[in-house]
């Protein structure tokens, strides 16, 4: 788990061992309508709310559909690029293509409430988590 | 079957070197297109999370070297809760054949697509030779 970023170039190690230690977590088991698709996703608590990161580079923003309905979110689009024509390809290792992902996140959401931002080629949406599934204190009388 | 395309996860290769890093931390390639043309070669590099700032692009001794930073204070006060992917810097470096005009490498960065585009020198360029 991060805790502190004390020393900046620790830091990025220990993001990296982090995500590393996650990657054979079980937190969404079978919940995800299909893990390892593409595009790839990290998902992320911020405080009591969510935050779901997908690494998305090239993809205009009207080709790409984001949907939720209550603990569901899909994402959706296509990645298309093309070559100019009379050119000699040396390299190419880009994909192309289109996609279709849902994911199914075992904590309650609030729909309405949930933002996406596209920026230099990563989708961030903030999933905040439902009123009613908040943990409450109980005070004691 | 249908004609469409599903699109398939690219795990992320990590760069290898001969010498080391200095920081501790991994370093990934950024996945690349290249082509030419008469004019120029051309290279699109995938290097999602990095902003413009961040990236350095040069060309010495006929090696082109692309480095991209991530800014990772993004991440800060964030706990994994379920991963696919790891995050890192992005690096790597190319071996020119042809004699490529410094002075007008164009950089331009979209959505984490970076493409460069490398003019060849005057000398470089192919050229149709007419017999006498």
């Amino acid at each position: 788990m991060i805790t502190t970023f004390a020393d900046p170039f620790d830091a990025l190690l220990s993001l990296q061992r982090a995500l590393d230690a996650q990657l054979s977590s079980d937190w969404l088991q079978d919940s995800t309508a299909s893990r390892g698709g593409f595009p790839p996703i990290n998902l992320f608590q911020q405080g009591d709310d969510l935050l779901a990161i997908v690494e998305l580079p090239g993809i205009d923003k009207d080709d790409l559909q984001i949907q939720a309905k209550e603990n569901t979110i899909r994402i959706s689009g296509k990645k298309a690029m093309a070559f100019p024509e009379g050119v000699s390809v040396h390299r190419r290792e880009r994909i192309i293509g289109e996609f279709d992902r849902t994911l199914s996140i075992p904590v309650r959401l609030d729909p309405s409430g949930i933002k996406a931002e596209y920026r230099d080629g990563i989708l961030a949406l903030y999933l905040p988590r439902a009123e009613s599934d908040k943990p409450r204190t109980i005070s004691i009388s | 079957m249908t004609s469409r395309q599903e699109l398939q996860v690219q795990q992320k290769r990590e760069l290898e070197t001969k010498e080391e890093t200095t920081v501790p931390a991994r370093t990934f390639l950024p996945t690349a297109d290249i082509f030419e043309d008469e004019d120029a070669l051309h290279v699109v590099l995938e290097m999602p999370g990095v902003e413009k700032d961040n990236i350095n692009v040069s060309v010495r001794e006929g090696v082109l070297n692309i480095d991209g930073r991530l800014d990772f204070s993004k991440y800060k006060d964030l706990q994994p809760l379920y991963t696919e992917y790891n995050v890192g810097n992005y690096s790597r470096s190319f071996r020119l054949w042809s004699a490529i005009d410094q002075n007008k490498i164009g950089a331009e960065l979209r959505d984490g697509v970076l493409s460069l585009t490398l003019p060849k020198v005057e000398e470089a360029k192919p050229r149709t030779i007419q017999i006498k």
